[in-house]
């Protein structure tokens, strides 16, 4: 309890809260809706620091419990707690915001109120999915943090940006619309909404790869996984920088924690019987997208698609099913939270001063910006999976659980040690490295205080995660044995047959 | 006496300090503070490598862990330390050449925009060298492997306005990209059937892992243990620039000097001579593996010691040299005298750190002029140059008494005496070697210092140019020439006192494992009569005279018949474009590799992404439903006559429906 309000609720409506306010001090007054909009996302994030230091690490159950109706008809409950999974995402969906609206700070002129509001109320929405424990509240969140993002990509973003939000939403409202369908028939068979039962529900193999499958929709076009990645690189390409930020660090994985909060542990079955189906798909965005990525021309669009290759190592890492696979995806999922992240934040420094995101517009940026590209070659290290970098500790755990099961797979996936240092140090040899380019990259300023506070953030986090990730994997031990043993037992009784 | 675990933290520590401190804050204390930061801290980490140099000569032992670096799924990764006299050794030459290139860099670099940043990183290099020599497990080595890795890329590129250094220092990171990958899985393997990543305890399992096999592909069963070995090994060719990952080390000397001696020459790239050395309890268990190590150490040290011949840019020479003597060392390791590889890799770190840093001086002489065509005659202006120059030749030919010649002649003793597949060809090599080595040295050792110099001499009345230099060259200053001195006295003499204990006494102990049935380190401890004995018994044996005339050759074709090397270059024009070309394996590289993936990638993003996935299913799907729809708007005319004739006929359906039942 804080404030009087129990802790997770304040950490969703928290955000929420000041972004009507931020809204309600309206567009006219800029100075205060940052100022304002900063407040509230630094104190939004200071609410959520005793998710962690109060978690107890020793519980595989949920903890910070909350329960009350809401729709009692249909039995619908809010209903929210946090694991060893979920709790460490709300952190850094909570620091990501606070870096989205410090980016946002000179860049965004245009309607400054609406944009900040946008990333404060979306905080609290992605914050409510990691937290829900009842799946139409979940739904709820879910449908409704793409409202912002719509936004924040239709009215912020470059020239095609009503082509990329409608892409966008389309493409992963479609997506969750058979996942709904699978809420409703799991309601039926268990009688309420809640995931926890939906959980210990006895399903027959069918049911379940039919619902895997429908949850598979929602998710993999989240993640994304190939073949449903394409909305991304257009999404990221048109979002402003701070649209980019969230959508890379945060939004990404909602998908990948929608497989281990519903997919494995309500249809084990299901999940095994698909797990060639999902490896295969998991290295093909590993190989394939790693290969395109190689080829782009446009920054952003090749972050974009290293960002689908890196999701590549997270859905390889539960598919395998054990502790050092999975775990070293969801430290995966955390660690490109931030790289993705700061690489995202560096094109925007660079854009912000040329207005150009092709790489053949740059060249010889160290020159104008020594301090800039000290942090680009840094975060651009990160992305390549250095160790001592927190790139490096996810892909590594996956690699070495996935050898376990087949040694082809880590052969595959460990390819991502060459396409991804090529790919990632071609594009800093080409824009950071080398003489001074044109007259745009002559006129370069380095990094303000501002910027440089933000990549610092960073860097440390990132630096920190890979010189001592044990924190981070300590969490999570509990809950990811916990579903490992779960998923282990099969849910469907008498009816395994196909 | 301070606690011996205090000074193992100590060692890689200090240099960690000085390259945080002259990296974040060099614009804030200076130059000159940045280089007595970073030079203090290497010189106290040199300073305790030599304490725990002695502690474990006196039987001192560490393996223990520093912290838990992760857990996962049961498993411990750990930061930790193990000391024993093979990384006592290690650290030593580590800390000692680094901080005779740190005194170098004061005077190589002192006009460089970049001086704060060039400590920092060298710095940064010692420290990750040593935290790599200094681990008991497999993620740490991985950790300081990449990390040297990283420290390289940067250093390579230092000048990274060069656009020739900036694609050498790109090429070099993906060249040991491909090398890692191997590396990773091999580490992978390891994991997998050990269940932990401790050397100790991997070692301790070594005998049970040597019974398994392996289906990788099916039908086929392998040694588990001989594709552990040779991933493993696929690590140390990219980072040890051997056969066919080679390629990156020569464009590497596009880096400023100093670093070509500490990083390419002296102790990156025997880090993968050192691995294999240090996992011996494994390759001992497959002799497949040591069959392939050999072949691959004896294909990297004779061909790449003849293109050592026909290059011309002095740094280049030293540059093919050191991937011939890579090779040696290589081949010693495949005949399972891991500990002569130790050996040459710490005499080779004395004199070719000695030769790079000797060559820097002379190009700092020659105004940054490379090509040893427009030398000659140095041997005038800059004594000091040309005697340490000439030490470390010497002992680089393996004259007998220089060290070289100790740890060379041990190595084709060993191989000689090794059965395994391929040993009579790496026996060859490695014999053969010896004359393309010494004819190469001492082309440029003539080139350089004897004959008339072709370079313009200016008078003094020609001005200064912008190092306040006048024209004519002259001996460089004191922070130059001293660590050429301080290099060449290990090169001179090292040799002679360590053979002895290293051949005869079993040095490393228990730091390296010999399985019984492979004697190499047998025999060569049987013919040994100490090392004077060997000297001068070296003076009846085939490789004295290879050298000898090497360096007669190498006289008379550049000193005395000085038209002849070109004629014969024309006259056998093709093995000459071959070589110019090193064979082709860059331009296939480029060619196969990077154009290739390119190529896919392309065809993936514009066939499958574009026009498959976005063009036909996404856009398609859109497009679809937008005819589909164009269709049924047809229906929605907005004329009540259209919608009463549907209704009409609707009605008219349904009645004939009902009407049939």
């Amino acid at each position: 309890m804080l404030l009087g309000m129990p802790l997770l609720s304040l950490v969703i409506w928290m955000p929420i809260f000041f972004g009507v306010a931020v809204l309600v001090t309206g567009d006219r007054n800029a100075f205060a809706a940052r100022w304002l909009a900063l407040i509230g996302a630094t104190l939004s994030f200071a609410v959520t620091i005793p998710l962690y230091t109060q978690f107890d690490l020793a519980s595989a159950g949920m903890q910070f419990v909350e329960l009350a109706p809401w729709i009692e008809t249909f039995k619908i409950n809010y209903h929210l707690g946090v694991d060893g999974i979920s709790v460490l995402f709300i952190l850094l969906t909570s620091f990501t915001t606070v870096l989205a609206v410090i980016a946002g700070w000179k860049v965004i002129e245009k309607n400054v109120a609406q944009y900040m509001a946008a990333f404060l109320i979306m905080s609290g929405l992605m914050i409510g999915v990691f937290a829900a424990l009842d799946a139409i509240l979940f739904y709820v969140f879910w449908e409704a943090m793409l409202i912002p993002m719509f936004i924040v990509i239709g009215v912020w973003g470059g020239a095609r940006r009503v082509y990329a939000s409608i892409k966008f939403f389309l493409y992963t409202l479609l997506g969750s619309l058979l996942m709904l369908v699978a809420f409703i028939y799991l309601y039926l068979k268990s009688g309420s909404f809640e995931i926890l039962q939906f959980h210990q529900l006895p399903l027959s193999l069918k049911e379940q790869v039919l619902i895997f499958l429908a949850f598979f929709t929602a998710f993999a076009v989240k993640v994304p996984m190939w073949p449903v990645h394409t909305w991304l690189p257009d999404a990221h390409v048109e979002a402003p920088t701070g649209g980019s930020v969230v959508l890379a660090a945060i939004m990404l994985k909602l998908g990948a924690y929608g497989f281990l909060r519903f997919s494995l542990p309500i249809t084990p079955d299901g999940s095994h019987a698909l797990t060639g189906f999902m490896i295969t798909l998991s290295l093909i965005a590993v190989v394939y997208i790693g290969l395109v990525a190689l080829v782009q021309t446009d920054m952003k669009k090749l972050i974009a698609y290293s960002s689908i290759s890196h999701m590549g190592f997270v859905t390889l890492g539960f598919f395998i099913f054990s502790a050092l696979g999975m775990e070293g995806a969801l430290v995966q999922m955390i660690s490109h939270g931030f790289i993705s992240g700061a690489m995202f934040l560096c094109v925007g420094v660079m854009y912000d001063r040329v207005h150009s995101r092709n790489i053949a517009d740059y060249g010889g940026v160290a020159n104008k910006m020594p301090m800039f590209a000290a942090f680009f070659v840094l975060f651009a290290m990160a992305n390549s999976g250095l160790p001592a970098t927190s790139g490096f500790v996810g892909e590594f755990m996956v690699i070495m659980g996935a050898i376990k099961v087949n040694f082809w797979y880590a052969f595959l996936a460990a390819s991502t040690l060459i396409f991804g240092a090529a790919y990632t140090l071609w594009m800093v040899k080409r824009v950071v490295f080398g003489a001074v380019g044109n007259d745009h990259v002559a006129h370069m300023q380095d990094i303000s205080a501002r910027e440089f506070l933000v990549l610092a953030l960073l860097a440390v986090v990132v630096l920190a995660m890979g010189i001592y990730p044990k924190p981070f994997t300590e969490v999570m031990h509990a809950s990811v044995n916990n579903l490992l043993a779960h998923v282990s037992v099969s849910k469907c009784g008498a009816d395994c047959a196909w | 006496m301070i606690d011996m675990q205090t000074l193992y933290l100590v060692v890689p520590l200090a240099p960690l300090a000085g390259a945080l401190l002259a990296g974040l804050f060099g614009w804030l204390i200076g130059r000159t503070w940045s280089h007595r930061i970073t030079i203090l801290g290497i010189a106290v980490s040199c300073v305790a490598s030599y304490l725990v140099f002695q502690d474990v000569q006196q039987g001192g032992h560490f393996n223990g862990a520093i912290y838990t670096w992760l857990t996962s799924g049961g498993i411990n990764f750990e930061i930790g330390f193990l000391i024993d006299k093979l990384t006592a050794m290690m650290m030593l030459v580590v800390t000692f050449v680094s901080l005779m290139v740190h005194i170098y860099t004061i005077g190589y670099m002192r006009d460089d925009p970049g001086y704060q940043r060039f400590f920092s990183y060298i710095s940064l290099f010692t420290f990750s060298m040593l935290m790599l020599v200094m681990s008991n497990n497999f993620v740490q080595l991985f950790f300081g492997w990449e990390a040297v890795g990283l420290v390289s890329y940067l250093l390579i590129g230092f000048w990274y306005t060069k656009p020739t250094a900036i694609y050498a220092n790109l090429k070099a990171f993906l060249v040991n990209r491909v090398g890692d990958f191997g590396f990773l899985l091999g580490i992978g393997l390891v994991l997998a059937h050990a269940g932990t990543l401790d050397y100790a305890q991997v070692f301790g399992q070594a005998s049970a892992l040597a019974g398994q096999t392996i289906h990788l592909i099916p039908g086929q069963e392998w040694s588990l243990i001989t594709v552990i070995c040779i991933l493993l090994f696929i690590g140390a060719m990219g980072k040890s620039a051997q056969f066919p990952l080679h390629v990156w080390l020569p464009d590497s000397m596009e880096g400023p000097t100093p670093i070509s001696a500490l990083i390419h020459a002296a102790t990156m790239v025997t880090a993968g001579i050192f691995m294999v050395a240090r996992m011996s309890p494994l390759f001992e268990l497959s002799e497949t593996a040591l069959s392939f190590v050999m072949v691959i150490g004896a294909i990297t040290a004779l061909f790449m010691g003849f293109l050592g011949v026909i290059q011309n840019d002095i740094k280049r020479v030293v540059a093919y040299s050191t991937l011939s003597q890579l090779g040696y060392m290589t081949v010693a390791l495949g005949a399972s005298a891991y500990s002569v590889a130790i050996f040459h890799l710490m005499t080779h770190a004395f004199f070719k750190a000695l030769l790079f840093l000797a060559a820097g001086s002379v190009i700092i002489a020659m105004h940054h002029e490379q090509d040893i065509r427009h030398m000659g005659g140095l041997r005038k202006y800059m004594p000091i140059t040309w005697i340490t120059s000439l030490v470390g030749s010497l002992a680089l030919i393996g004259t007998p008494f220089f060290s070289g010649f100790y740890s060379k002649d041990s190595i084709i003793e060993a191989v000689h005496a090794s059965h395994l597949a391929g040993s009579g060809f790496a026996y060859f090599a490695v014999v053969a070697g010896v004359f393309v080595t010494a004819f190469y040295s001492f082309r440029m050792y003539f080139l350089v210092f004897h004959g008339k110099p072709r370079f313009p001499i200016h008078d003094a009345a020609h001005g200064h140019d912008e190092h306040g230099n006048s024209g004519t060259p002259h001996e460089t200053p004191w922070v130059v020439w001293l660590p050429l001195v301080l290099l060449a006295i290990p090169s001179l003499v090292i040799g002679y006192y360590t053979v002895g204990p290293i051949i005869e006494g079993n040095w490393f102990g228990s730091a390296i494992y010999v399985a019984d049935q492979h004697h190499a380190m047998q025999a060569l401890a049987e013919e040994f009569h100490g090392a004077t004995a060997m000297a001068l018994h070296a003076l009846y044996t085939l490789p004295f005279w290879l050298a000898l005339g090497g360096v007669i050759t190498a006289y008379l074709l550049y000193m005395v018949f000085t038209g002849l090397p070109a004629k014969i270059a024309q006259r056998f024009s093709l093995i000459y474009t071959i070589l110019e070309r090193k064979y082709g394996f860059d331009e296939f590289y480029v060619w196969f590799f990077a154009g290739g993936a390119r190529r896919i990638g392309n065809g993936l993003w514009k066939q499958g992404d574009e026009r498959v996935i976005d063009g036909w299913l996404v856009n398609g799907t859109a497009k679809l439903v937008g005819w589909f729809s164009g269709v049924i708007r047809q229906f929605q005319s907005g004329y009540i006559y259209h919608y009463a004739f549907a209704m009409l006929i609707g009605v008219f359906v349904l009645m004939t429906w009902f009407v049939k039942v």
